[in-house]
């Protein structure tokens, strides 16, 4: 009968060697799919439309992104709109430059499909984003998308 | 000596440090892709262009002022008013379209609108010009933009889902977009998605800005 007799025992520790190759995994997942915020901004961080007929932008890397909106310290760039290439504000001039620099980083035959991403805040005027037009009209850089996030038009106008 | 050889290194803190950098990674990944209005900009004239003599009734002009108020066609409006306006003005077909590859064009037999005399003749000859006002507000501009598009999508809809044949016939034109982005290499897609733009030919112009 001892024999049979079953000993006790409290629960068996739940086996947690397998719990690092999980973490792993799900770290290299993030690792992979995590971009890091390239630019600082210097403007205050715009509030975009919204809108509802949007288009995703494909191919991140033929997107190059121009700011518009308030500057951060208004003391030293004054209050207007004020445009952000790069991690500098700019002149609406300097565009010409910005998007050819970009144009560099790619083969000529991906340059037709390069899209320039306005991030303008709402109450941004429309001349500001009249002459960014217009310069990139000049040298040829003719895809635009307006930055827009998907939600309620009536709310741009307020 | 006593020295044990081969002493197992212990891996039990291998999850924490594997959870930092999760954490780490967790808080900086962003994942949202940046979505927008697409516009393409129409070419810089040569100099010494001379505009082609457009009728009046092949455009409709919509002035944005400073203080972010709408007349269309000389009309004080709102904004809920912009879409269907543009709906019957380049629905109206109310003429015969423009010359398309060296065939003559033709009356829209798609229209559904009142083929008035006033309005467009045709939705491949209806230009919809917007002018604002260096002071209007980027706001305004992209709802106006916004209901513009949103009038040639229902348009686009309607009409690939009425005159479309074969594989595709029934399908709206979200459908056939949503289609293609999966199916991207597919030319039958192509060919009828071109089809349908060309039934609405997107011709949204920008007029220079008033100071």
């Amino acid at each position: 009968m001892s024999k049979f007799a079953k000993k006790k025992k409290g629960l068996p520790a739940v086996n947690t060697a397998a719990l690092p190759d999980i973490v792993f995994m799900l770290l290299f997942f993030f690792m992979v799919t995590t971009t890091m915020r390239e630019t600082e901004l210097v403007i205050k961080a715009p509030q975009l439309p919204n809108a509802t007929e949007v288009k995703k932008l494909e191919h991140k890397s033929l997107v190059s992104t121009i700011y518009v909106g308030k500057a951060k310290d208004q003391v030293k760039f004054g209050s207007g709109d004020k445009i952000q290439l790069n991690d500098k504000i700019a002149s609406v001039n300097d565009i010409a430059s910005f998007i050819y620099a970009e144009q560099e980083k790619h083969n000529p035959e991906e340059i037709p499909y390069m899209t320039t991403s306005i991030k303008s805040d709402v109450k941004a005027s429309v001349g500001t984003i009249y002459d960014i037009r217009m310069e990139l009209r000049d040298i040829n850089a003719l895809k635009v998308s307006y930055s827009t996030r998907s939600g309620d038009i009536g709310l741009n106008t307020k | 000596m006593a020295r044990r050889e081969n002493s197992e290194i212990n891996a039990g803190s291998m999850a924490d440090i594997a959870f930092l950098l999760l954490i780490f990674f967790l808080v900086t990944t962003t994942m949202d892709v940046d979505s927008g209005i697409s516009r393409k900009l129409s070419e810089k004239p040569p100099e010494n262009y001379e505009p082609p003599i457009i009728k009046m009734k092949n455009i409709l002009e919509i002035n944005l002022n400073r203080n972010d108020e709408m007349l269309i066609e000389d009309e004080i409006k709102k904004i809920a008013d912009v879409k269907q306006i543009a709906i019957d003005f380049l629905d109206n077909g109310g003429g015969i379209g423009k010359e398309v590859d060296g065939v003559a064009g033709t009356a829209c037999a798609y229209c559904n609108g009142n083929k008035s005399e006033k309005s467009s003749d045709h939705p491949n000859k209806a230009i919809i010009s917007v002018q604002s006002d260096r002071g209007t507000s980027y706001g305004m501009y992209i709802t106006v933009q916004n209901q513009l598009l949103s009038a040639y999508t229902e348009l686009r809809n309607r009409y690939a889902k009425n005159h479309l044949k074969g594989k595709y016939a029934g399908k709206s034109y979200d459908d056939l977009l949503l289609l293609s982005s999966n199916d991207k290499e597919n030319k039958d897609l192509k060919a009828v998605i071109k089809e349908v733009k060309e039934a609405y030919p997107q011709i949204i112009s920008d007029a220079e800005p008033t100071k």
